[in-house]
């Protein structure tokens, strides 16, 4: 059992971990170099879905992650984290791909997505090009504005006791048997701890170098497309089957499968290209003009309304593509909660509920560590607490 | 043109135009791009050129004998083919892809259709000039209040001045010519409310004794504004502005020395226009992007760090006029010519400026610099500014995010603009925060230079033009 906990991160996981620690009535510090939610949390689109995860360790922390979202609207506010619950439409370009994705969906509502096959995409999302065979329905798909519930998440935590610190860490302090007692900033503030939380998104890799628990963790670069404001006139998280086989690629080059999308601000979010270069930062045209394109191709309309703002960011990933949340065998004391990818916004409170359970030794909001499994650190390791 | 440039210039106001005139002597094949339907840029605005001869603007201009020889230089290599200039066209992008830049425009000669256009050549020069610095106060979002910049383009660009009484407000010389502009089409300038005080200048007297042409500048409009009967009213300001559906007064202060409005200080002004300006901001995006180290400048403005040859970090990416730094046009002039002598250099080709006249250039950039500097330091924004706004005043019109907002997330730990632009939507509309980004940005962090946002996209732009570069 735990009492003193360091969250490294305020991001969106970073919050969700120090707020379900706090009002579990752990001693919570959370500390980054950073304001809260200004690394990756603010450069994705607040995604909150199930219809693009298969079945599996994913989707099992997703489906929880959605209802405890659900909690957290009803718990800070809905309007304070702009919890919007537009539910998605996959849609197929061809027959064939229809076919796959009722497959894929059927899958999926066996293990407990809410599915509705939906024969005249246009009944529901009436500007969408015509002659597109069908789709599927996702009601339960839904939205936050990051930045909002990640600072919401911090202030929540800080009215039950928890403290955030500025600060970048250097190392974890160790007592007698290698017991941890505390991480150590650049500056040299030690913090007292006996458990470190390792949320640090795109840069866990690196954090958890730094506390002697290495993992691998790397950087997917994506871009986001902002259009003019305009009334409403998608109401539905919007993309083409292609998606799906993108988010669980792992080529190395661009691939993109636009999601489109309106925002309560009026804009029109156009998401998730992926590449993966490293942390290069450069401004990449041929992306913006695929997605440009492939947002035109679903709606026509879209030729017309100009583009005010392009924005990227790096989606942090293990190589299995899946995050990795648990304790680390080989540091004790140090948890991981990192490598969401492109899902980090939605599996936010999933995962700090899996953590604080971790820290509390027992199930913790309806996050049980036996039934997820599957995300240990350990899946990583061979015997010995060394990287493959 | 079909052979390939040596160079693209972006912005076609009084540097780029100096350097390309510059760089075609050289030799060198030129794109010149700009947004507007004619080169000059803001400073030598014109109206379109079928409407010239029915609205007259010459009087209304400066250096006009500058103007017109570089505009026949360019117009020369035009017809020769050397130059390709780009009107009409927004660069959206600009990136740098193996030792080549690639400029992403759209062309709007025939708005609204919008055609992608991409340009490439090894070396690139940024010449996108800066727009006014707005600083919020009550009723500013009123129909009639203006930039000055805005009364200025108005008046040049059209022969339109946008009232029949005007009161002017903000800090700079800038004031001046457009009192004066204003004046000489028949418009009754009420008032220029100057937040600095003169002696400010004694401060830094230097700069000024070694510019002789600025003093005599400034003494013509001291004349002007003395024949109109225009009051300068040092150490006050417009702090708020009236009326219905437009503009019908404005309140003006007497402020003490930190720029708070002295308690009973107050006058009431009938207007029908008001003009606003606190500087100038740079027009930054496209380097940015391009990842040019930045430099603090007096005046409170990040800018482009560049060499005495204009270089910026970046190899093979030039910038001159206000992108490093606001020091008005013959400044900018200059730093175009030492731009494109650095181009012709890089290149491998012989100088066009030599000897004398190099060093004569060298020098009067330098004199004009340290000049723009003491400007600057003379003319501040009024540390206690924000003591004109109310909780209701609205900083953010695009997304109408009110100052009571914009404090409560400082409020909440938001220590610089971009925080507040995540918590609030301040910066997030049309404008990208171009209007109000310097404003949020002394409202949060006001000891630290104004590092604009990081805007991948330019310049607004369809989606299908985009899409069309898709192929």
């Amino acid at each position: 059992m735990t009492s003193k906990v360091v969250v490294v991160g305020a991001g969106v996981v970073g919050t969700a971990c120090a707020f379900h620690a706090a009002s579990a009535g752990l001693d919570v510090t959370v500390v980054d170099r950073g304001a809260v939610g200004a690394g990756t949390t603010s450069r994705g689109e607040g995604n909150v879905l199930l219809s693009d995860k298969e079945p599996g360790p994913e989707l099992a922390l997703a489906r929880l992650s959605r209802s405890l979202w659900e909690e957290a609207g009803e718990e800070l506010g809905p309007h304070s984290i702009e919890f919007e619950t537009k539910g998605g439409l996959v849609v197929a370009n061809t027959t064939e791909g229809l076919t796959a994705l009722r497959e894929f969906a059927l899958r999926q509502s066996t293990a407990g997505v809410r599915t509705e096959p939906v024969e005249r995409v246009r009944d529901i999302e009436p500007h969408l090009a015509p002659g597109l065979p069908g789709g599927v329905h996702y009601p339960q798909d839904a939205q936050v504005q990051p930045v909002l519930a990640a600072a919401a998440m911090l202030r929540a935590a800080v009215a039950r006791g928890a403290r955030f610190h500025t600060g970048e860490i250097a190392a974890a302090v160790t007592g007698r048997g290698d017991r941890l007692t505390g991480v150590r900033t650049v500056v040299g503030d030690v913090l007292p701890a006996d458990a470190v939380v390792n949320a640090a998104g795109t840069w866990g890799g690196e954090v958890g170098r730094r506390l002697g628990a290495p993992i691998e963790v790397l950087p997917r670069r994506g871009f986001v497309l902002v259009t003019e404001p305009l009334p409403r006139m998608i109401r539905h998280k919007v993309y083409s089957a292609d998606y799906v086989a993108n988010v669980a690629s792992s080529d190395a080059g661009l691939e993109t499968s636009c999601v489109v999308e309106g925002t309560r601000g009026g804009t029109i979010l156009i998401g998730a290209s992926r590449e993966r270069v490293g942390f290069d930062t450069t401004m990449n045209p041929a992306v913006v003009a695929r997605l440009a394109a492939q947002a035109c191709r679903l709606f026509p309309f879209l030729r017309r309304i100009h583009l005010i703002r392009a924005y990227r960011g790096f989606r942090p990933y293990c190589p299995d593509h899946l995050p990795v949340v648990g304790p680390d065998p080989r540091a004790p004391g140090v948890i991981h909660a990192c490598g969401h990818e492109g899902a980090g916004i939605g599996l936010a409170p999933a995962t700090g509920a899996l953590v604080t359970a971790h820290l509390l030794g027992r199930p913790w909001r309806g996050a049980d560590p036996a039934a997820h499994t599957g995300l240990l650190p350990d899946r990583f390791f061979l015997s010995g607490g060394v990287p493959k | 043109m079909s052979d390939p440039a040596d160079l693209i210039i972006v912005g076609a106001g009084p540097a780029g135009m100096a350097a390309a005139a510059t760089a075609l002597a050289g030799g060198l094949r030129v794109v010149l791009v700009d947004s507007g339907t004619a080169v000059g840029g803001q400073f030598w605005r014109h109206p379109p050129e079928h409407a010239r001869s029915v609205i007259p603007t010459e009087d209304l201009h400066h250096g006009l004998r500058e103007y017109h020889d570089l505009r026949e230089a360019l117009a020369a290599h035009a017809q020769k083919g050397q130059l390709d200039l780009r009107l009409h066209h927004h660069v959206w992008s600009a990136v740098r892809q193996d030792d080549v830049f690639v400029v992403h425009a759209v062309d709007r000669r025939k708005a609204p259709q919008e055609i992608a256009v991409v340009l490439r050549a090894p070396r690139l020069l940024v010449a996108t000039g800066a727009y006014d610095r707005q600083l919020p106060f009550p009723g500013w979002d009123l129909p009639g209040v203006l930039t000055i910049g805005g009364l200025q383009a108005l008046l040049k660009g059209g022969g339109v001045a946008a009232g029949s009484r005007v009161a002017l407000g903000g800090t700079g010389p800038f004031l001046l010519p457009v009192a004066a502009s204003l004046a000489a089409r028949g418009v009754e300038v009420v008032t220029v409310c100057e937040a600095a005080h003169p002696r400010a200048w004694l401060r830094h007297p230097g700069p000024l004794l070694r510019n002789p042409g600025k003093w005599a500048e400034g003494a013509g409009y001291a004349l002007t504004l003395v024949r109109h009967r225009i009051p300068v009213r040092p150490r006050t300001a417009i702090i708020r502005a009236e009326g219905g559906a437009r503009v019908t007064s404005v309140r003006v202060a007497s402020l003490a020395p930190d720029g708070s409005p002295r308690p009973g200080r107050e006058r009431r002004i009938e207007v029908d226009a008001v003009g606003v300006g606190w500087g100038f901001v740079p027009q930054l995006d496209l380097l940015i992007t391009l990842g040019c180290a930045l430099t603090d400048s007096a005046d409170g403005n990040a800018v482009v760090a560049a060499d005495e040859g204009l270089r910026t970090t970046v190899p093979g990416l030039y910038a001159a006029g206000e992108t490093c730094g606001v020091g008005g046009a013959a400044l900018a002039v200059g730093e175009g010519r030492l731009a494109a002598e650095s181009v012709l250099a890089d290149s491998g080709a012989a100088p066009v400026l030599r000897g004398k006249r190099l060093a004569a250039v060298r020098s009067a950039v330098a004199a004009q610099r340290a000049f723009a500097r003491a400007l600057a330091l003379a003319h501040p924004i009024p540390p206690a500014w924000s003591s004109w706004l109310t909780d209701e005043t609205v900083v953010c019109r695009c997304e109408e995010v009110t100052a009571g907002v914009i404090g409560t997330a400082r409020a909440e730990g938001a220590c610089d603009h971009r925080q507040v632009k995540q918590l609030t939507r301040a910066g997030m509309g049309w404008c990208q925060g171009r209007m109000c980004g310097p404003a949020v940005h002394c409202l949060t962090d006001p000891k630290q230079a104004y590092r604009p946002a990081e805007r991948l996209v330019a310049t607004p732009v369809t989606l299908g033009a985009l899409a069309d570069l898709d192929t």
